[in-house]
């Protein structure tokens, strides 16, 4: 991998996004700049690429698939949304409509303490890194990889889905959980928090960036692409891969946890359906289509694929899975590093021409 | 003398077919062993075994005369000092030729060398095997013979008591094979034991100091490459084909 300072195509990105922010920024105060409608189509995005960054870096530079990936996002997801609805309930004195219909009057036990962010914060991490951990550390153990590991995956996404369309569960089941009415303490439809909340999603996911592109950058990340590339060969070298893996897996777990807790707040919903493995599957797709092992090509694909399906959805939802289902194919059979060949195929051509007329004496 | 690996009566099955079969061979420091077989004697399932990568049924496996290697982790081995070159060449696609050596050197999650010591380290291999003015290039572009010294030299940048090298000289051509007698007759130090599972009988002619002719998972000869060749037994199961 290429020193921070010499990756130029990384800046741009990272500059970009940062001015992304900025402008999303300045909107809040003047009323010139992006609406609240945009400026929260943007902050979904800027979640579901941080969820993509988390699938890229296990699959794109560890070697491991996940098809679950949905899971830790949920995970993230339903936590803050509880937080937003014990933060709720201390404004309207009220408990949330779901309980009513199932005659609680009150919150359960392990509800205590979630309206104070900073606990649902560290909540969200236990849970993650508990689940994530416990699987991992099976799974890798067991020396389970590759096609197996992703249908394992997929399957606990689903277990978790049909856990959660559950009414006894306690968290809303199919309808989910909604009816967030503040967030610290303002009305969370107000335009201001709506910009607020995406100018904190693409920050967030300016530091994802960074802060993946410098593990990456590090003796660890050459581990990473080590695993990756011969992990019997590492093994046979010394190294405990089972550690090395755990701890990426893990960290793949947590960022997917954040996303989640961005996306939820923005969207004012969470239900089950964030757990089928339907968007399990598209975060894999989408790093596809960007370019997986390459962190741009995880946020480009995420950004674009999802762009597309949100226009899409107004303009043609019926098209929307042939669109997909077309990008997928012709990703497989014309450009297998995603969109990062187009970028590849313009910078080689005019080359090879140039070195054509340049040189007659060939003639 | 101390043996360095010491392989006592293993026995590796794969479901029902006996690939190691009551197997017992020592293998002194500072000398060479070539062991040499017909196709599914059992030579690559005995590095296997050696490295921890596959396990066996029964037997054991011992390091320096005192440490049991039977059920040892692949890493753990390797930390002990027992190491290996897989068959095919296997290196990193995504690394460059410096990187593997200081993956090799380094040897484990766990740093042993100072930064300073690490580069001193990584110089010396890279030169010793000949690819010092290739340091900086991807693995990935590198030929196969070069990739071959690069395994050779991530395997010997942690400077191993026990040098496994399954086939090195596979696919070379003969002025390769040439450089990687030389190599292997500059590894050879007295506190290390060298196994080399070669096809290649003229190199297993000039680098080896005794021979082991495995057939059907068994010793069937152990001695001089000379003699060896004028075993009938030998030259029955093997070299006669």
């Amino acid at each position: 991998m290429k020193p921070l300072a010499s990756d130029r195509p990384f800046q741009l990105l990272l500059a970009v996004v940062l001015a992304v922010a900025a402008l999303l920024a300045v909107s809040m105060v003047t009323p010139l700049g992006i609406s609240a409608y945009l400026a929260n189509a943007i902050g979904q995005l800027a979640a579901f690429a941080v969820l993509a960054l988390a699938l890229d870096l296990i699959w794109g530079y560890l070697g491991i698939l996940s098809l679950g990936h949905g899971l830790f996002f949920g995970i993230g997801g339903y936590i803050v949304a509880m937080h937003l609805l014990k933060h709720s309930s201390e404004v309207t004195g009220r408990v949330p409509d779901f309980m009513q219909f199932m005659g609680w009057s009150s919150y359960p036990f392990y509800w205590a303490g979630l309206g104070f962010f900073p606990y649902a914060l560290l909540v969200a991490a236990v849970v993650t890194i508990l689940i994530s951990g416990v699987f991992g550390y099976v799974s890798f153990r067991s020396r389970v990889d590759g096609v197996y590991f992703a249908i394992i995956t997929q399957a606990l996404v689903y277990v978790a889905m049909l856990l959660m369309f559950r009414n006894d569960t306690g968290f809303g089941g199919n309808n989910g959980m909604t009816g967030f009415l503040v967030l610290f303490g303002w009305p969370i439809g107000g335009s201001g928090v709506v910009i607020a909340m995406a100018v904190v999603s693409v920050l967030l996911l300016a530091a994802v960036l960074l802060g993946c592109r410098l593990l990456l950058g590090s003796n660890f990340g050459v581990l990473m692409i080590a695993t990756r590339d011969d992990e019997v060969r590492l093994r046979t070298l010394g190294y405990e891969t089972l550690r090395l893996k755990l701890a990426v897996w893990c960290l793949s777990a947590l960022i997917a946890a954040l996303a989640g807790m961005l996306y939820v707040p923005q969207v004012g919903i969470i239900n089950p359906r964030l757990l089928s493995p339907e968007l399990s599957l598209e975060i894999a797709v989408w790093v596809a289509i960007g370019g997986r092992g390459h962190l741009i090509g995880a946020v480009i694909g995420a950004m674009l694929v999802n762009a597309l399906k949100f226009w899409l959805s107004a303009a043609a939802p019926e098209l929307w899975p042939f669109i997909l289902s077309g990008l997928i194919v012709l990703v497989v059979l014309v450009f297998p590093n995603g969109l990062v060949d187009l970028a590849k195929l313009k910078l080689t051509r005019p080359m090879g021409i140039k070195r054509l007329a340049s040189e007659p004496e060939l003639r | 003398m101390a043996a360095a690996l010491l392989i006592d009566d293993v026995t590796v099955e794969f479901g029902s077919f006996r690939a190691i079969d009551g197997l017992s061979l020592a293998i002194d420091y500072g000398e060479v062993r070539a062991v040499i077989g017909p196709n599914g004697a059992g030579k690559t399932t005995m590095l296997d075994v050696a490295s921890g990568i596959t396990r066996a049924k029964q037997g054991r496996v011992v390091f320096d005369d005192t440490i049991d290697i039977t059920r040892s982790s692949e890493s753990d081995i390797a930390r002990a000092g027992v190491r290996r070159k897989f068959q095919k060449p296997s290196i990193f696609e995504g690394l460059d030729v410096r990187q593997h050596i200081a993956i090799g050197a380094q040897g484990g999650l766990r740093r042993i060398l100072s930064p300073y010591a690490l580069a001193q380290r990584v110089d010396d291999v890279l030169a010793e095997v000949g690819l010092a003015d290739l340091a900086l290039r991807p693995a990935s572009e590198l030929a196969h013979g070069q990739k071959q010294w690069l395994e050779i030299g991530m395997v010997l940048a942690s400077q191993p008591k026990v040098l496994m090298l399954d086939e090195p000289v596979a696919g070379l051509t003969d002025e390769e094979t040439e450089r990687t007698v030389a190599l292997v007759r500059k590894l050879r130090r007295p506190d290390r034991a060298i196994v080399v599972v070669e096809h290649d009988m003229d190199f297993v002619e000039q680098i080896a100091d005794r021979v082991t002719v495995l057939h059907e998972g068994r010793t069937l000869f152990e001695g001089s490459m000379q003699d060896a060749r004028a075993d009938a037994r030998v030259v029955d199961v093997y070299l006669g084909r």
